[in-house]
């Protein structure tokens, strides 16, 4: 019975020991140095003002008092957007392309898997400079528009659009793969019997497809929307900088702005609203199992 | 009364990739009737209702629903409904709602569906779980359930695949009965599938026994068993010994046969145009043993029993050619009797069928 007791204790040891410097630690860190003050030449000294929390939402006026200011609310409005559209279409995209995959024959199933994990085997950086290339001067989009007969363009680079095609790209197939599960293990006679009892497909996929390949849909969302918000290289090498995201915000705080404490307090907004999205989601999914 | 035609199957054939899983099958199914179609696993008989429900579509031939051409339309075109083996019912609606699908889809507006969904769920006894999910239900209300959903849109055909195969025995009998008095009260052809023997023989009005994707009969329960086509349906339905003949003369449905025993017996025949070897059927109750022998007489000896409760099945040694015999242990007959025990056994002509090889 002790040794078993102490084993549970010990056994955890290493768990809580990764947590502790993995999570806990750095978390604690950065809540510290946002409440901390902006050293003159960089850096940040200890104390305990929430002068950085007023900067997201004001700015010292010219009389020295405090102006509302929505520059960065625009951002992390601007954050959430570009989020939600590259859920968005990473789900309409992933649909059919997991629904393919599921009704493919067995044999081919495992290749056409790892295709879609495939990117994944190379760096991202590469991948989105893959994409510079492919939206650039000349580059195979601006041909492909020409070829189609579209109007004149200056150029696809260093637009929203441009960023959030390299955000749907990078983070596809963290959609497909939960989908696909949904959608295999849904009981192909439950399709039959949305067509036998009169159901087109528009209606089987409304009625049945949807909604059972939801929690599947649910955890794809999830697995693109956090990193969405808080990537840096679309925004920096598609968007060309020129509109700021949260995770190049930042990025630029810690980097040349040089105000750490402003930097972190963004990131804390940042991971708030992700751990916000976490609880919905398991509570959500909580739900659904008790009411199996 | 007259029944009309509700289905025509004509020349209709399935082949996947080399394997020919139907082989010019053609049949007729009337208006009202309770149709079975009988076989083995693998014998065509599940392809051949998905092909009637619209899920495959037939190689060659043509099914007609009411005279009008359907092979070429998808399922929801089509007004068959079918019971999934599984039941299929969707998890995520209330059963109410399962019921209401099919209606939704035709359009019916929602007071009409409301009454129609409720009088679905009086009709299989189940009014007090409309607000209930699929999961929370036991085998046999899912199946109730099921079938109201197929009923609800009022069918030209009610499709049924192995329906009862998932219940336990008693359940199973139960449903037999409620199937079939639901099939009265609709008024609705019901199209069965099922590779019990059993269940076919209790539920039908006719049984189409299918084997190797080609008919080998088609006929009422009873004429099925009593007079099996060929040796394929004599061994599928029901047991039966088999015996080794040789046909002296044939005259009609009739033919004068040499048994193995030594004697010749003359009876109805299936398929023989000569003489020559054929098959000697002879099913274990038709033969009686002891006060019960009658016809033409041997004498045994009991090499094995099966007591089965209500009858038992005792295997008899008749000079080297066993004997598969079945004797109900009622009222008069409660003795048993032991193996190594000697026992005169009798069979009539016309209880044995003579088929050809």
């Amino acid at each position: 019975m002790t040794v078993l007791r102490s084993f549970r204790f010990w056994g955890l040891v290493p768990a809580w020991a990764i947590m502790l410097f993995t999570l806990i630690i750095p978390v604690g860190i950065v809540i510290g140095v946002s409440f901390a003050e902006r050293g003159a030449y960089g850096g940040f000294e200890w104390s305990a003002n929430i002068d950085s929390y007023r900067e997201l939402l004001f700015s010292l006026g010219w009389t020295d008092e405090l102006e509302f200011t929505p520059k960065y609310l625009i951002i992390i409005g601007r954050t959430l957007a570009l989020g939600l559209a590259t859920t968005a279409i990473c789900m309409i995209l992933a649909l059919p392309v997991a629904y393919i995959i599921a009704q493919s024959p067995g044999r081919w199933k495992p290749l056409l898997i790892y295709l879609v994990t495939l990117p994944f085997w190379v760096s991202m950086i590469v991948r989105v400079y893959a994409w510079l290339i492919i939206l650039g001067n000349n580059g195979l989009a601006e041909k492909l528009w020409r070829f189609v007969g579209g109007g004149e363009i200056d150029t696809f680079l260093f637009t929203p659009g441009a960023m959030l095609a390299g955000m749907v790209y990078s983070y596809i197939p963290l959609m497909v793969l939960p989908v696909f599960a949904a959608i295999e293990k849904l009981d192909p006679a439950l399709l039959e019997a949305s067509h036998d009892l009169y159901g087109n497909r528009w209606v089987t996929l409304r009625k049945i497809i949807l909604p059972l390949t939801w929690p599947g849909l649910a955890a794809g969302a999830i697995l693109v929307f956090v990193p969405a918000i808080g990537t840096v290289l679309e925004p920096m090498l598609l968007g060309g900088g020129k509109l700021m995201m949260m995770g190049t915000l930042i990025q630029s705080q810690f980097g040349g702005a040089r105000n750490w404490p402003f930097g972190a307090a963004i990131a804390l907004v940042l991971m708030a609203i992700v751990v916000v999205l976490l609880m919905l989601n398991a509570r959500r999914a909580s739900r659904k199992e008790a009411l199996l | 009364m007259t029944r009309g035609r509700a289905l025509e199957v004509f020349d209709v054939s399935k082949q996947f990739g080399s394997y020919r899983a139907l082989d010019h099958v053609s049949f007729t199914i009337d208006e009202n009737e309770f149709f079975t179609l009988l076989g083995p696993s693998g014998c065509g008989k599940t392809t051949l209702l998905r092909m009637i429900a619209g899920f495959e579509s037939p190689t060659s031939g043509a099914i007609l629903l009411y005279g009008k051409e359907i092979a070429g339309l998808p399922p929801e075109k089509r007004k068959v409904n079918t019971v999934f083996q599984s039941y299929a019912l969707f998890p995520h609606m209330t059963l109410a709602q399962n019921i209401a699908f099919g209606l939704e889809n035709l359009g019916w507006d929602k007071a009409r569906r409301d009454a129609r969904v409720g009088e679905m769920l009086d009709l299989v006894h189940m009014s007090d779980f409309a607000a209930r999910n699929p999961l929370q239900l036991s085998g046999g209300q899912r199946q109730r359930i099921a079938l109201a959903r197929a009923l609800a849109t009022e069918p030209q055909i009610l499709l049924l695949d192995e329906p009862l195969s998932a219940l336990d025995l008693k359940l199973r009998q139960a449903m037999r009965d409620e199937l079939r008095q639901l099939q009265r009260q609709t008024g609705i052809t019901f199209v069965f599938v099922t590779h019990d023997q059993d269940e076919a023989l209790d539920m039908s009005d006719r049984i189409c026994v299918l084997g190797d994707g080609q008919i080998q009969q088609i006929g009422t329960p009873s004429e099925i068993y009593e007079d099996p086509e060929n040796r394929f349906v004599a061994d599928f339905i029901g047991e039966t010994n088999f015996l080794d003949g040789t046909v002296v003369s044939v005259d009609g449905d009739k033919a004068r046969v040499k048994t193995p025993f030594g004697f010749d017996i003359t009876t109805f025949q299936k398929g023989v145009t000569g003489p020559g070897p054929v098959t000697v059927s002879l099913r274990p109750e038709k033969i009686g043993m002891a006060e019960q022998a009658t016809g033409n007489s041997l004498t045994g000896t009991i090499a094995g029993r099966n007591y089965m409760g209500g009858f038992t099945h005792y295997t008899v040694d008749v000079s080297g050619i066993l004997l598969r015999v079945s004797r109900r242990n009622d009222v008069s007959h409660a003795d048993s009797f032991d193996i190594g025990q000697t026992v005169p056994l009798g069979f009539r002509d016309d209880s044995a069928r003579v088929l050809a090889r």
